[in-house]
Protein backbone atom coordinates (compact mmCIF):
# COMPACT_ATOMS: atom_id res chain seq x y z
CA UNK A 1 0.00 0.00 0.00
CA UNK A 2 1.20 3.39 0.09
CA UNK A 3 2.70 3.56 -3.38
CA UNK A 4 -0.65 4.46 -5.10
CA UNK A 5 -2.04 6.12 -2.47
CA UNK A 6 -2.29 10.29 -2.90
CA UNK A 7 -2.95 12.85 -0.86
CA UNK A 8 -3.26 10.91 2.68
CA UNK A 9 -3.11 14.16 4.60
CA UNK A 10 -6.43 14.81 2.81
CA UNK A 11 -7.71 11.14 3.94
CA UNK A 12 -6.38 11.26 7.59
CA UNK A 13 -8.75 10.93 10.46
CA UNK A 14 -10.54 13.61 11.61
CA UNK A 15 -11.54 14.22 15.49
CA UNK A 16 -15.13 14.57 14.42
CA UNK A 17 -15.37 12.04 12.34
CA UNK A 18 -18.85 10.00 13.02
CA UNK A 19 -17.52 6.71 10.45
CA UNK A 20 -13.54 6.58 10.47
CA UNK A 21 -12.44 3.42 7.83
CA UNK A 22 -9.15 2.56 7.89
CA UNK A 23 -6.78 -0.03 6.43
CA UNK A 24 -10.10 -2.22 5.67
CA UNK A 25 -9.14 -4.88 3.42
CA UNK A 26 -11.96 -7.15 2.60
CA UNK A 27 -12.63 -10.71 1.29
CA UNK A 28 -15.35 -12.85 -0.70
CA UNK A 29 -14.44 -16.10 -0.52
CA UNK A 30 -11.31 -16.57 -1.53
CA UNK A 31 -11.17 -13.39 -3.37
CA UNK A 32 -9.56 -10.42 -1.94
CA UNK A 33 -11.50 -7.17 -3.30
CA UNK A 34 -10.86 -4.34 -0.26
CA UNK A 35 -6.69 -3.30 0.15
CA UNK A 36 -6.75 -1.05 2.65
CA UNK A 37 -10.11 1.35 2.34
CA UNK A 38 -9.17 4.71 4.04
CA UNK A 39 -11.62 7.07 4.24
CA UNK A 40 -13.53 9.21 6.78
CA UNK A 41 -17.20 10.69 7.15
CA UNK A 42 -17.82 13.50 9.73
CA UNK A 43 -21.08 13.91 11.16
CA UNK A 44 -24.02 15.84 8.88
CA UNK A 45 -21.57 15.51 6.03
CA UNK A 46 -22.90 12.95 2.72
CA UNK A 47 -19.99 11.35 0.99
CA UNK A 48 -19.79 9.47 -2.30
CA UNK A 49 -17.87 6.96 -2.90
CA UNK A 50 -17.45 6.95 -6.88
CA UNK A 51 -15.89 4.65 -9.21
CA UNK A 52 -16.05 2.40 -12.06
CA UNK A 53 -18.31 -1.25 -11.82
CA UNK A 54 -15.62 -3.67 -9.70
CA UNK A 55 -14.03 -0.99 -8.11
CA UNK A 56 -14.91 -2.07 -4.67
CA UNK A 57 -17.56 0.40 -3.83
CA UNK A 58 -20.32 -1.81 -2.93
CA UNK A 59 -18.07 -4.62 -1.31
CA UNK A 60 -16.54 -1.15 1.01
CA UNK A 61 -20.29 -0.47 2.54
CA UNK A 62 -20.94 -4.34 2.90
CA UNK A 63 -17.28 -4.39 4.85
CA UNK A 64 -18.61 -1.45 7.16
CA UNK A 65 -22.18 -3.43 7.94
CA UNK A 66 -19.55 -6.59 8.33
CA UNK A 67 -22.05 -8.35 5.24
CA UNK A 68 -18.39 -9.61 4.19
CA UNK A 69 -17.34 -12.88 4.58
CA UNK A 70 -13.62 -11.56 6.21
CA UNK A 71 -12.95 -8.53 6.91
CA UNK A 72 -9.10 -6.72 8.43
CA UNK A 73 -8.60 -3.29 9.33
CA UNK A 74 -10.54 -0.88 11.03
CA UNK A 75 -13.89 0.82 10.96
CA UNK A 76 -14.70 2.93 13.80
CA UNK A 77 -18.26 4.17 14.51
CA UNK A 78 -18.22 6.91 16.97
CA UNK A 79 -15.29 5.93 18.38
CA UNK A 80 -16.43 2.19 18.61
CA UNK A 81 -14.09 -0.14 16.84
CA UNK A 82 -16.39 -2.42 15.10
CA UNK A 83 -14.03 -4.78 13.28
CA UNK A 84 -14.48 -7.97 15.30
CA UNK A 85 -18.77 -7.22 15.58
CA UNK A 86 -21.04 -9.21 14.25
CA UNK A 87 -24.03 -7.32 11.46
CA UNK A 88 -26.50 -7.33 13.94
CA UNK A 89 -24.39 -5.37 16.38
CA UNK A 90 -23.18 -2.89 14.41
CA UNK A 91 -26.48 -1.97 13.23
CA UNK A 92 -27.74 -1.36 16.66
CA UNK A 93 -24.67 1.63 17.20
CA UNK A 94 -26.61 3.69 14.51
CA UNK A 95 -26.28 2.34 11.01
CA UNK A 96 -29.27 2.14 8.25
CA UNK A 97 -28.09 -0.20 5.21
CA UNK A 98 -30.17 0.00 1.82
CA UNK A 99 -28.39 -2.26 -0.04
CA UNK A 100 -27.68 -2.40 -4.19
CA UNK A 101 -30.67 -4.98 -4.71
CA UNK A 102 -33.00 -2.80 -2.85
CA UNK A 103 -33.73 -6.15 -0.44
CA UNK A 104 -37.96 -5.16 -0.81
CA UNK A 105 -39.28 -8.86 1.09
CA UNK A 106 -41.81 -10.38 -1.10
CA UNK A 107 -43.53 -12.38 1.49
CA UNK A 108 -43.76 -8.78 3.56
CA UNK A 109 -46.12 -6.13 2.18
CA UNK A 110 -45.41 -2.41 1.83
CA UNK A 111 -45.96 -1.56 5.16
CA UNK A 112 -44.79 -4.38 7.04
CA UNK A 113 -41.44 -3.93 5.16
CA UNK A 114 -41.37 -0.56 6.28
CA UNK A 115 -41.78 -1.62 10.14
CA UNK A 116 -39.68 -4.15 9.93
CA UNK A 117 -36.11 -2.93 10.54
CA UNK A 118 -36.22 -2.45 14.62
CA UNK A 119 -35.90 0.85 16.40
CA UNK A 120 -32.29 1.12 17.37
CA UNK A 121 -31.93 4.73 18.74
CA UNK A 122 -34.34 7.89 19.72
CA UNK A 123 -34.96 10.19 17.11
CA UNK A 124 -36.25 8.44 13.91
CA UNK A 125 -38.49 9.69 11.40
CA UNK A 126 -42.30 9.10 12.18
CA UNK A 127 -44.36 6.94 9.93
CA UNK A 128 -46.14 9.82 8.92
CA UNK A 129 -43.38 12.06 8.16
CA UNK A 130 -41.88 9.04 6.33
CA UNK A 131 -45.52 8.87 4.27
CA UNK A 132 -44.97 12.58 3.74
CA UNK A 133 -41.58 12.32 1.95
CA UNK A 134 -42.73 9.09 -0.08
CA UNK A 135 -46.38 9.51 -0.98
CA UNK A 136 -46.38 6.76 -3.05
CA UNK A 137 -45.71 4.08 -0.21
CA UNK A 138 -48.85 5.38 1.62
CA UNK A 139 -50.93 5.16 -1.43
CA UNK A 140 -49.63 1.04 -1.96
CA UNK A 141 -49.40 0.22 1.72
CA UNK A 142 -51.44 -3.46 1.41
CA UNK A 143 -49.35 -4.11 -1.71
CA UNK A 144 -46.78 -6.98 -1.70
CA UNK A 145 -43.20 -5.01 -1.35
CA UNK A 146 -42.09 -6.79 -4.72
CA UNK A 147 -44.95 -5.75 -6.39
CA UNK A 148 -43.62 -2.13 -6.55
CA UNK A 149 -42.18 -0.25 -9.51
CA UNK A 150 -38.35 -0.17 -9.38
CA UNK A 151 -38.75 3.76 -8.06
CA UNK A 152 -41.13 3.03 -5.59
CA UNK A 153 -38.93 -0.10 -3.88
CA UNK A 154 -36.16 2.53 -3.68
CA UNK A 155 -37.89 4.88 -2.29
CA UNK A 156 -38.99 1.37 0.12
CA UNK A 157 -35.97 0.67 1.08
CA UNK A 158 -34.68 4.49 2.05
CA UNK A 159 -37.80 4.95 3.88
CA UNK A 160 -37.45 1.54 6.11
CA UNK A 161 -34.36 2.83 7.80
CA UNK A 162 -35.44 6.39 8.21
CA UNK A 163 -37.87 5.06 11.17
CA UNK A 164 -35.02 3.29 12.64
CA UNK A 165 -33.40 6.14 14.84
CA UNK A 166 -30.01 5.44 12.64
CA UNK A 167 -27.86 8.44 11.78
CA UNK A 168 -25.67 7.00 9.52
CA UNK A 169 -27.06 6.06 6.18
CA UNK A 170 -25.36 4.02 3.53
CA UNK A 171 -27.28 4.08 0.37
CA UNK A 172 -25.76 1.72 -2.33
CA UNK A 173 -26.65 2.99 -5.72
CA UNK A 174 -30.30 4.51 -5.28
CA UNK A 175 -30.18 5.64 -8.87
CA UNK A 176 -29.50 3.00 -10.58
CA UNK A 177 -31.46 2.11 -13.75
CA UNK A 178 -34.79 4.75 -12.73
CA UNK A 179 -36.43 6.77 -14.61
CA UNK A 180 -34.65 10.97 -14.62
CA UNK A 181 -38.00 12.36 -12.43
CA UNK A 182 -37.30 9.65 -9.71
CA UNK A 183 -33.45 9.94 -9.79
CA UNK A 184 -34.44 14.04 -8.64
CA UNK A 185 -36.82 12.74 -6.07
CA UNK A 186 -34.69 10.89 -4.54
CA UNK A 187 -31.90 13.49 -4.64
CA UNK A 188 -34.33 16.11 -3.28
CA UNK A 189 -35.20 13.53 -0.54
CA UNK A 190 -31.26 13.05 0.15
CA UNK A 191 -30.96 16.96 0.36
CA UNK A 192 -33.47 16.96 2.61
CA UNK A 193 -32.54 14.28 5.37
CA UNK A 194 -29.20 15.87 5.15
CA UNK A 195 -31.36 18.99 6.21
CA UNK A 196 -32.72 16.84 8.97
CA UNK A 197 -29.05 15.72 10.71
CA UNK A 198 -28.63 12.30 9.15
CA UNK A 199 -25.38 11.87 7.57
CA UNK A 200 -24.88 9.60 4.43
CA UNK A 201 -22.52 7.39 2.74
CA UNK A 202 -23.60 6.98 -0.97
CA UNK A 203 -22.11 4.37 -3.19
CA UNK A 204 -23.02 5.93 -6.92
CA UNK A 205 -21.86 5.87 -10.31
CA UNK A 206 -24.06 8.76 -11.91
CA UNK A 207 -21.65 11.82 -11.45
CA UNK A 208 -24.16 14.21 -11.68
CA UNK A 209 -26.59 12.85 -9.29
CA UNK A 210 -23.47 12.63 -6.90
CA UNK A 211 -22.45 16.70 -7.64
CA UNK A 212 -25.92 17.18 -6.84
CA UNK A 213 -26.45 16.00 -3.53
CA UNK A 214 -22.66 15.22 -1.95
CA UNK A 215 -20.15 17.41 0.00
CA UNK A 216 -17.33 15.33 -0.57
CA UNK A 217 -16.81 12.12 -3.06
CA UNK A 218 -14.00 9.47 -2.63
CA UNK A 219 -12.80 7.70 -5.53
CA UNK A 220 -12.42 4.16 -5.59
CA UNK A 221 -10.15 1.97 -7.82
CA UNK A 222 -9.38 -1.67 -6.96
CA UNK A 223 -10.19 -1.52 -3.92
CA UNK A 224 -9.00 1.41 -2.67
CA UNK A 225 -9.66 5.18 -1.97
CA UNK A 226 -7.49 6.77 -4.70
CA UNK A 227 -8.62 10.73 -4.34
CA UNK A 228 -11.00 12.94 -2.67
CA UNK A 229 -12.60 16.05 -3.87
CA UNK A 230 -14.79 18.38 -2.03
CA UNK A 231 -17.84 19.14 -4.20
CA UNK A 232 -16.73 22.61 -4.18
CA UNK A 233 -13.85 21.64 -5.80
CA UNK A 234 -15.62 19.28 -8.41
CA UNK A 235 -15.15 21.96 -11.48
CA UNK A 236 -11.22 22.34 -11.11
CA UNK A 237 -11.27 18.45 -11.44
CA UNK A 238 -13.96 17.34 -13.57
CA UNK A 239 -11.44 16.26 -16.67
CA UNK A 240 -9.30 14.27 -13.51
CA UNK A 241 -12.76 12.62 -12.62
CA UNK A 242 -13.75 11.75 -16.11
CA UNK A 243 -10.63 9.75 -16.47
CA UNK A 244 -11.15 7.44 -12.89
CA UNK A 245 -14.83 7.16 -13.94
CA UNK A 246 -13.73 6.29 -17.77
CA UNK A 247 -16.56 8.52 -18.80
CA UNK B 1 -69.82 -40.69 8.74
CA UNK B 2 -67.69 -42.49 11.40
CA UNK B 3 -65.02 -43.14 8.64
CA UNK B 4 -64.83 -39.58 7.79
CA UNK B 5 -64.55 -38.10 11.24
CA UNK B 6 -61.95 -40.37 11.81
CA UNK B 7 -60.42 -38.66 8.70
CA UNK B 8 -60.67 -35.92 9.87
CA UNK B 9 -59.20 -36.75 13.14
CA UNK B 10 -56.06 -38.46 11.16
CA UNK B 11 -56.51 -34.91 9.42
CA UNK B 12 -55.83 -33.05 12.20
CA UNK B 13 -53.00 -34.72 12.89
CA UNK B 14 -51.50 -34.26 9.89
CA UNK B 15 -51.75 -30.72 9.82
CA UNK B 16 -50.17 -30.03 13.08
CA UNK B 17 -47.41 -32.11 12.34
CA UNK B 18 -47.08 -31.15 8.63
CA UNK B 19 -47.31 -27.61 9.98
CA UNK B 20 -44.11 -27.87 12.57
CA UNK B 21 -42.34 -29.08 9.52
CA UNK B 22 -42.83 -26.05 7.51
CA UNK B 23 -42.58 -23.81 9.76
CA UNK B 24 -38.67 -25.35 10.35
CA UNK B 25 -38.12 -25.92 6.89
CA UNK B 26 -39.02 -22.21 6.00
CA UNK B 27 -36.48 -21.14 8.26
CA UNK B 28 -33.94 -23.61 8.71
CA UNK B 29 -34.46 -25.04 5.78
CA UNK B 30 -33.92 -28.22 7.42
CA UNK B 31 -35.83 -31.43 6.57
CA UNK B 32 -36.58 -32.40 10.11
CA UNK B 33 -36.90 -36.14 10.24
CA UNK B 34 -36.89 -36.48 13.72
CA UNK B 35 -40.02 -35.05 13.97
CA UNK B 36 -41.46 -38.04 14.45
CA UNK B 37 -40.02 -38.95 17.34
CA UNK B 38 -40.63 -35.54 19.12
CA UNK B 39 -44.11 -36.41 18.52
CA UNK B 40 -43.50 -39.54 20.41
CA UNK B 41 -41.83 -37.61 22.76
CA UNK B 42 -44.50 -35.45 23.52
CA UNK B 43 -46.88 -38.34 24.16
CA UNK B 44 -43.84 -40.26 26.32
CA UNK B 45 -43.46 -37.15 28.55
CA UNK B 46 -46.74 -36.39 28.84
CA UNK B 47 -46.93 -40.14 29.82
CA UNK B 48 -44.18 -39.55 32.63
CA UNK B 49 -45.97 -36.60 33.93
CA UNK B 50 -48.86 -38.33 35.00
CA UNK B 51 -46.88 -41.44 36.26
CA UNK B 52 -44.09 -39.97 37.87
CA UNK B 53 -45.46 -36.81 38.81
CA UNK B 54 -49.27 -37.26 39.30
CA UNK B 55 -49.28 -34.05 36.82
CA UNK B 56 -52.67 -34.82 34.88
CA UNK B 57 -53.36 -34.08 31.48
CA UNK B 58 -54.33 -30.37 31.10
CA UNK B 59 -50.87 -29.10 32.30
CA UNK B 60 -48.91 -31.92 30.61
CA UNK B 61 -51.00 -30.64 27.60
CA UNK B 62 -48.66 -27.44 27.94
CA UNK B 63 -45.68 -28.91 29.82
CA UNK B 64 -44.95 -31.44 27.60
CA UNK B 65 -44.71 -28.95 24.22
CA UNK B 66 -42.49 -26.48 26.74
CA UNK B 67 -39.99 -29.77 27.36
CA UNK B 68 -39.70 -31.19 24.11
CA UNK B 69 -39.57 -27.55 22.70
CA UNK B 70 -36.25 -27.18 25.42
CA UNK B 71 -34.73 -30.46 23.63
CA UNK B 72 -35.07 -28.83 20.43
CA UNK B 73 -33.31 -25.88 21.16
CA UNK B 74 -30.65 -27.96 22.58
CA UNK B 75 -30.66 -29.88 19.50
CA UNK B 76 -30.42 -26.85 17.47
CA UNK B 77 -28.00 -24.58 19.47
CA UNK B 78 -25.34 -28.00 19.97
CA UNK B 79 -25.74 -29.66 16.58
CA UNK B 80 -28.31 -28.17 13.60
CA UNK B 81 -26.85 -24.37 13.64
CA UNK B 82 -23.28 -26.23 12.75
CA UNK B 83 -25.14 -27.13 9.50
CA UNK B 84 -26.58 -24.43 7.83
CA UNK B 85 -23.60 -23.68 5.15
CA UNK B 86 -24.55 -26.78 3.85
CA UNK B 87 -26.71 -28.98 1.30
CA UNK B 88 -29.94 -30.40 2.85
CA UNK B 89 -28.81 -33.49 3.01
CA UNK B 90 -26.68 -32.94 6.36
CA UNK B 91 -29.44 -31.56 8.47
CA UNK B 92 -31.93 -34.62 6.77
CA UNK B 93 -29.42 -37.13 7.92
CA UNK B 94 -28.32 -35.62 11.41
CA UNK B 95 -31.91 -35.68 12.24
CA UNK B 96 -33.36 -38.74 10.88
CA UNK B 97 -30.07 -39.90 13.05
CA UNK B 98 -31.17 -38.51 15.96
CA UNK B 99 -34.85 -39.86 15.02
CA UNK B 100 -33.47 -43.47 15.44
CA UNK B 101 -31.30 -42.91 18.90
CA UNK B 102 -34.72 -41.31 20.43
CA UNK B 103 -36.60 -44.33 19.20
CA UNK B 104 -33.84 -46.79 20.31
CA UNK B 105 -33.89 -45.22 23.87
CA UNK B 106 -37.08 -45.38 24.25
CA UNK B 107 -37.45 -48.77 22.96
CA UNK B 108 -35.00 -49.83 25.44
CA UNK B 109 -36.65 -48.37 28.35
CA UNK B 110 -40.16 -48.38 27.28
CA UNK B 111 -40.70 -52.05 25.14
CA UNK B 112 -42.56 -51.78 21.73
CA UNK B 113 -45.79 -52.87 23.21
CA UNK B 114 -47.50 -49.45 23.99
CA UNK B 115 -48.49 -47.97 27.21
CA UNK B 116 -52.04 -46.80 28.44
CA UNK B 117 -52.73 -42.93 28.87
CA UNK B 118 -56.25 -42.49 30.20
CA UNK B 119 -58.99 -40.08 28.03
CA UNK B 120 -59.26 -36.67 30.55
CA UNK B 121 -62.74 -37.39 32.86
CA UNK B 122 -63.97 -34.08 31.07
CA UNK B 123 -63.30 -35.19 27.71
CA UNK B 124 -64.80 -39.02 28.32
CA UNK B 125 -68.15 -40.04 26.84
CA UNK B 126 -69.77 -38.88 23.82
CA UNK B 127 -72.52 -37.20 21.76
CA UNK B 128 -75.17 -38.77 20.23
CA UNK B 129 -75.93 -36.59 17.26
CA UNK B 130 -78.64 -38.97 15.72
CA UNK B 131 -76.75 -40.11 12.96
CA UNK B 132 -73.64 -40.78 14.39
CA UNK B 133 -71.88 -41.42 18.24
CA UNK B 134 -68.97 -38.60 18.94
CA UNK B 135 -66.86 -38.98 21.56
CA UNK B 136 -66.07 -36.18 23.09
CA UNK B 137 -62.41 -36.72 23.33
CA UNK B 138 -61.97 -37.07 19.47
CA UNK B 139 -64.48 -33.29 18.88
CA UNK B 140 -61.49 -31.67 20.96
CA UNK B 141 -58.50 -33.13 19.24
CA UNK B 142 -60.49 -31.25 15.97
CA UNK B 143 -60.82 -28.52 17.93
CA UNK B 144 -57.58 -28.25 19.22
CA UNK B 145 -55.59 -28.94 16.18
CA UNK B 146 -58.00 -26.63 14.15
CA UNK B 147 -56.88 -23.57 17.14
CA UNK B 148 -53.50 -24.57 17.40
CA UNK B 149 -53.30 -24.50 13.28
CA UNK B 150 -54.50 -20.94 13.15
CA UNK B 151 -52.92 -19.31 15.94
CA UNK B 152 -50.20 -20.08 14.43
CA UNK B 153 -50.61 -19.34 10.92
CA UNK B 154 -52.05 -15.72 12.49
CA UNK B 155 -48.85 -15.45 13.99
CA UNK B 156 -46.76 -16.38 11.19
CA UNK B 157 -49.00 -14.25 8.48
CA UNK B 158 -50.27 -11.10 10.65
CA UNK B 159 -47.54 -10.40 13.21
CA UNK B 160 -44.46 -8.22 13.43
CA UNK B 161 -43.03 -11.23 14.77
CA UNK B 162 -44.55 -13.23 11.64
CA UNK B 163 -43.28 -10.55 9.54
CA UNK B 164 -39.49 -10.91 10.86
CA UNK B 165 -39.64 -14.64 10.33
CA UNK B 166 -41.01 -14.28 6.75
CA UNK B 167 -38.15 -11.69 6.10
CA UNK B 168 -35.91 -13.71 7.82
CA UNK B 169 -36.59 -16.82 5.54
CA UNK B 170 -35.85 -14.29 2.69
CA UNK B 171 -33.14 -12.71 3.44
CA UNK B 172 -31.44 -13.63 6.74
CA UNK B 173 -27.86 -11.48 5.74
CA UNK B 174 -30.28 -8.27 5.22
CA UNK B 175 -32.54 -8.80 8.76
CA UNK B 176 -29.18 -9.24 10.17
CA UNK B 177 -27.82 -6.17 8.88
CA UNK B 178 -31.15 -4.65 10.31
CA UNK B 179 -30.11 -5.68 14.25
CA UNK B 180 -32.15 -8.57 14.59
CA UNK B 181 -30.95 -11.33 16.11
CA UNK B 182 -31.31 -13.99 13.27
CA UNK B 183 -29.73 -16.82 14.52
CA UNK B 184 -32.09 -16.65 17.94
CA UNK B 185 -34.98 -16.64 16.11
CA UNK B 186 -34.42 -19.87 14.35
CA UNK B 187 -33.45 -21.23 17.56
CA UNK B 188 -36.64 -20.35 18.64
CA UNK B 189 -38.63 -21.26 15.45
CA UNK B 190 -36.86 -24.75 15.78
CA UNK B 191 -37.88 -25.25 19.28
CA UNK B 192 -41.32 -23.80 18.44
CA UNK B 193 -41.68 -26.16 15.53
CA UNK B 194 -40.62 -29.24 18.18
CA UNK B 195 -42.86 -28.01 20.52
CA UNK B 196 -45.62 -28.31 18.18
CA UNK B 197 -44.88 -31.59 17.22
CA UNK B 198 -45.06 -32.60 20.95
CA UNK B 199 -48.33 -31.01 21.10
CA UNK B 200 -49.74 -33.13 18.50
CA UNK B 201 -48.43 -36.03 20.97
CA UNK B 202 -50.12 -35.46 23.82
CA UNK B 203 -53.21 -35.16 21.65
CA UNK B 204 -52.92 -38.74 20.38
CA UNK B 205 -51.51 -40.50 23.97
CA UNK B 206 -55.06 -40.77 25.20
CA UNK B 207 -56.51 -42.53 21.35
CA UNK B 208 -53.11 -44.05 20.30
CA UNK B 209 -50.94 -46.30 22.19
CA UNK B 210 -48.03 -44.46 23.98
CA UNK B 211 -45.52 -46.52 22.40
CA UNK B 212 -41.97 -45.94 20.94
CA UNK B 213 -42.89 -46.13 17.22
CA UNK B 214 -46.32 -44.29 16.87
CA UNK B 215 -44.05 -41.42 15.43
CA UNK B 216 -41.96 -43.09 12.91
CA UNK B 217 -45.53 -45.02 11.64
CA UNK B 218 -47.08 -41.95 11.45
CA UNK B 219 -44.24 -39.64 9.87
CA UNK B 220 -44.15 -41.38 6.84
CA UNK B 221 -47.81 -39.96 5.47
CA UNK B 222 -46.94 -36.13 7.09
CA UNK B 223 -43.99 -35.96 4.73
CA UNK B 224 -46.10 -37.06 1.78
CA UNK B 225 -48.71 -34.20 3.15
CA UNK B 226 -46.17 -31.96 3.32
CA UNK B 227 -44.68 -32.88 0.02
CA UNK B 228 -48.13 -32.10 -2.05
CA UNK B 229 -48.84 -29.08 0.06
CA UNK B 230 -45.40 -27.74 -0.86
CA UNK B 231 -42.36 -27.15 1.92
CA UNK B 232 -42.37 -24.45 3.70
CA UNK B 233 -46.10 -23.38 2.73
CA UNK B 234 -47.75 -22.83 6.19
CA UNK B 235 -51.35 -22.67 4.70
CA UNK B 236 -50.78 -25.54 2.15
CA UNK B 237 -49.63 -27.85 5.28
CA UNK B 238 -52.44 -27.04 7.34
CA UNK B 239 -55.13 -26.98 4.28
CA UNK B 240 -53.59 -30.26 2.95
CA UNK B 241 -53.45 -32.01 6.12
CA UNK B 242 -56.91 -31.84 7.22
CA UNK B 243 -57.85 -32.22 2.86
CA UNK B 244 -55.81 -35.68 3.06
CA UNK B 245 -57.27 -36.78 6.54
CA UNK B 246 -60.66 -36.57 4.63
CA UNK B 247 -59.99 -38.29 1.19
CA UNK B 248 -58.21 -40.81 3.45
CA UNK B 249 -61.28 -41.55 5.71
CA UNK B 250 -63.76 -41.11 2.58
CA UNK B 251 -61.26 -44.00 0.19
CA UNK B 252 -61.91 -46.35 3.33
CA UNK B 253 -65.66 -45.93 2.62
CA UNK B 254 -65.54 -46.35 -1.03
CA UNK B 255 -62.40 -48.59 -1.60
CA UNK B 256 -61.13 -49.70 1.99
CA UNK B 257 -58.24 -51.70 0.27
CA UNK B 258 -56.88 -48.25 -0.90
CA UNK B 259 -56.61 -46.22 2.19
CA UNK B 260 -53.40 -47.08 3.54
CA UNK B 261 -51.67 -46.06 -0.20
CA UNK B 262 -53.92 -42.86 -1.47
CA UNK B 263 -52.22 -40.43 0.15
CA UNK B 264 -49.11 -41.44 -1.66
CA UNK B 265 -51.01 -41.82 -4.76
CA UNK B 266 -51.98 -38.57 -4.62
CA UNK B 267 -48.47 -37.40 -4.07
CA UNK B 268 -46.94 -39.18 -6.79
CA UNK B 269 -49.61 -37.24 -9.08
CA UNK B 270 -49.05 -33.99 -7.67
CA UNK B 271 -45.35 -34.04 -8.21
CA UNK B 272 -45.85 -35.28 -11.53
CA UNK B 273 -47.99 -32.37 -12.37
CA UNK B 274 -46.62 -29.90 -10.04
CA UNK B 275 -43.43 -30.43 -8.18
CA UNK B 276 -43.38 -27.30 -5.97
CA UNK B 277 -46.55 -28.65 -4.71
CA UNK B 278 -50.17 -27.27 -4.62
CA UNK B 279 -49.18 -24.45 -2.54
CA UNK B 280 -45.68 -24.13 -2.90
CA UNK B 281 -43.61 -21.32 -5.11
CA UNK B 282 -41.77 -22.73 -7.61
CA UNK B 283 -38.24 -22.73 -6.85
Amino acid sequence: MGETLIQTDRVAPSADALLTVSGLNGWYGESHVLHGVEFDVKQGEVVTLLGRNGAGKTSTLCAIMGLLGKRTGSVKLLGTETIALQPRHIARLGIGFCPEERGIFSSLNVEENLMLPPRIAEGGLTVERIYQLFPNLLERRRSQGTKLSGGEQQMLAIGRILRTGAKLLLLDEPTEGLAPVIVQQIGATIRELKQEGFTIVLVEQNLRFAASVADRHCVVEQGRVIDMIPNTELDNNIDKLHGYLGV
Amino acid sequence: MGQLLLGLINGSFYAVLSLGLAVIFGLLNIINFSHGAQYMMGAFVAWMLLNYLGIGYWPALVLAPLIVGATGIVLEKVALSRLYKLDHLYGLLLTFGIALIIQGLFRNYYGISGLPYQIPEALSGGQNLGFMFLPNYRAWIVVASVVVCFSTWFMIEKTRLGAYLRAATENPALVGAFGINVPRMITLTYGFGVALAAFAGVLAAPIYAVNPNMGADLIIVVFAVVVIGGMGSIMGAIVTGYGLGLIEGLTRVFYPEGSAVVIFVIMAIVLLIKPEGLFGRAA
